[in-house]
């Protein structure tokens, strides 16, 4: 149980490769963003405040994915800043969308994409955090929930376990009451292997789930591959199917067919 | 004794406007995401007529179907736990007071919902649900306040589903008990027999003045009844089952079966006898306010068997061997029924389209 006398805890945001979706999250959080900064000390946020505060801190939250030289000396340094870690994010917790590199010539985009591309220098792949440095927590989506940001922070401030399940997207489909639409409209959904976390926001619009809060506690995706090919899938579209914000994390890599090509 | 009665389609209405003048809400089959689901309804014209499902392991399609009354759509996808049994409840509020806590009262009252459209495996289902959570020491006060303000209005099955197998499990699909009103629809759907169950289903039927019933009406509504459960294509065989089950605990098919299921847990969530709940405390950002909520939960979820020190089930192969057997064998030993009632929406709804029916037989070759 925190008291009134103990320091608020130190918190820094930092930023890798990402689209900077998953820290506005935070700022989204309009009807708490007060009480969370009254209740923590947002020390280094460089997108909401341009008072940076050097370390350590007590939390730091990542987003973003490692994909330069740069990017992988600078987590060895916050990770050593920062006692609990917590990933934010598709891209800070599997390599996000830009780890489609991860089957193609980074060096093929850099030319085509860029006026000058000796200016560039970047790795050839997109990994994760947590393929760099231990990570306490992550927290999934693409974007990450604010209600499950939240939650951990609420739960790290009164000492107790955050509830963010590991369970499939269905057990929130299920209880929000939502018509399942691989069943009822044979609409792929990738929703058995995902975890929860959005309260299965795609079905509820009848959208099959894109799989963007990765893969879940025991996904049996080989089981849904073949489901879908029942739906009239092709292993084209199963490949591309596995391949979008946590086509890197290994069960849905796998699952897409490593090794291939996209 | 039950009494018989002559109902139209204005007489339906005309009973669902007399339990909503008398404070009830509604519930009732109607068409949503294409599914028939229940919901509020406030008048006939919002029941699925026209609609007819085509059900299968993994499948379900709904159909335009001309010939299809209000009734024929079955079952859907949701099932009246979700009103009885709410998917999410919260248990208590506490807010912090001069460094102590102050427990806030639940201050709302039960909604009394009066259900339209209960199916004799569905009815099975409830007073399966009245044995776990009223029917022993402890009692679900959220469960029980809803389900003494319920009114019920069953409809007997004309029309079975493919994954249907209530006539194998003895829970329909005729109506027997635990209404207050059944009705059975006779003459393609335009009209209905109707019963009574208990006095306050009577009281209404007295009430609304229907005629009595005609004779040949009553045969009628047996006749299609006895056709519905004729028509059924899958079985379960009650007998010796729970110890055939209970003695395949190492049989092979687990393994075989493990390698479809995702251990997504729709069958569960699906099943309208289900129960099982996890608990979650959550507590606002300043610490000033806590509260705590009870979800559905599975077996099929990892978190489900955690105990100190990690899970139980780590296994797919165990959790669903921990479903299989809960429902057709240890639930026997638990509550003395089976834990299935037949009603089939775990064959449906299941998205790898397992079929408990397929897997109970194959588990006692
Ligand atoms: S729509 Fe997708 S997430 Fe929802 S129950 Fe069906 S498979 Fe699961
Ligand atoms: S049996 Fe089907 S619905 Fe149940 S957990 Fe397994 S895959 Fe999901
Ligand atoms: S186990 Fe399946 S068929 Fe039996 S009552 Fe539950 S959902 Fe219906
Ligand atoms: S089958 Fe599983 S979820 Fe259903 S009542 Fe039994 S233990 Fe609970």
């Amino acid at each position: 149980m925190r008291s009134k006398s103990q320091a608020r805890p130190k918190v820094g945001v930092f930023k890798f490769a990402s689209c900077d979706g998953c820290q506005l999250s935070l700022l989204d959080a309009e009807d708490e963003l007060l009480a969370v900064a009254r209740a923590i000390d947002i020390a280094y946020f460089p997108e909401a405040s341009s008072i940076m505060k050097k370390g350590p801190y007590d939390i730091g939250l990542v987003e973003g994915s490692v994909t330069t030289h740069h990017d992988a000396e600078r987590i060895q340094h916050i990770r050593r800043q920062c006692r609990t870690l917590i990933t934010i994010g598709a891209c800070a917790t599997a390599g996000g969308i830009q780890a489609l590199r991860n089957w193609a010539e980074v060096d093929e985009f850099v030319r085509a994409v860029y006026a000058s591309p000796q200016f560039i220098s970047t790795l050839k792949t997109s990994t994760s955090i947590a393929e760099h440095v231990p990570v306490d927590f992550e927290l999934r989506g693409c974007p990450i929930s604010k209600h499950q940001l939240l939650e951990v922070i609420s739960a790290t401030l009164a000492g107790r376990k955050p509830n963010v399940p590991t369970y499939s997207v269905c057990m929130e489909c299920k209880r929000r009451g939502n018509v399942c639409t691989m069943v009822a409209h044979g609409t792929p959904c990738l929703g058995p292997v995902t975890q929860a976390g959005c309260g299965a926001l795609c079905p509820a619009y009848n959208r099959g789930c894109y799989g963007c809060f990765g893969p879940m506690e025991s996904p049996n995706t080989a089981s849904l591959s073949q489901q879908f090919r029942v739906l009239g899938q092709s292993s084209g579209d199963i490949t591309r199917a596995f391949r979008g914000f946590n086509a890197w994390a290994w069960p849905f890599r796998q699952a897409s067919g490593e090794g291939h090509r996209s | 004794m039950p009494r018989f009665f002559r109902l139209d389609e204005p007489a339906l209405d005309g009973l669902i406007e007399a339990l909503r003048q008398q404070g009830y809400t509604a519930v009732g089959p109607r068409v949503r995401d294409g599914a028939v689901i229940y919901d509020e309804i406030s008048s006939v014209a919002d029941l699925p007529q026209g609609w007819a499902s085509e059900q299968e392991a993994g499948k379900y399609r709904l159909n335009r179907d001309p010939s299809a009354g209000p009734f024929d759509y079955v079952i859907g996808p949701s099932s009246w736990k979700q009103w009885l049994h709410p998917p999410e409840a919260r248990l208590f509020a506490a807010e912090r007071e001069n460094g102590a806590f102050r427990i806030l009262p639940n201050t709302t009252s039960a909604p009394r919902y009066a259900l339209v459209g209960v199916r004799a495996c569905e009815l099975a289902a409830i007073a399966i649900q009245d044995r776990v959570l009223l029917g022993d020491r402890y009692t679900d006060p959220i469960y029980q306040a809803r389900r003494k303000a319920l009114f019920v209005v069953a409809v007997n099955c004309t029309r079975s589903a493919a994954t249907c197998f209530c006539a194998s499990m003895q829970t329909g699909p005729r109506a027997v008990e635990g209404f207050d009103l059944a009705l059975t629809p006779v003459g393609n759907g335009r009209q209905y027999l109707g019963e009574t169950g208990t006095d306050a289903g009577a009281a209404v039927a007295g009430e609304l003045g229907w005629p009595e019933a005609p004779p040949e009406m009553m045969s009628e509504a047996a006749e299609t009844v006895r056709a519905a459960a004729r028509a059924q294509t899958r079985n379960v065989a009650l007998e010796g089952l729970a110890e055939a089950l209970t003695a395949a605990a190492e049989h092979p098919r687990w393994e075989t079966v493990a390698k479809r299921c995702m251990a997504c847990g729709n069958c569960t969530l699906a099943c309208p006898t289900c129960f099982c709940t996890t608990v979650e405390d959550t507590s606002t950002v300043d610490g000033a306010r806590a509260e705590r909520w009870r979800k559905w939960d599975s077996c099929f979820t990892q978190s489900f068997s955690y105990i100190h020190g990690g899970s139980v089930r780590t296994s797919v192969k165990s959790r669903y061997r921990q479903w299989l057997t809960h429902k057709l064998a240890y639930w026997q030993q638990q509550f003395g029924t089976p834990g299935c009632v037949g009603c089939g929406r775990c064959i449906t709804w299941c998205p790898a389209g397992i079929d408990l029916t397929e897997e109970a037989r194959a588990l006692r070759a």
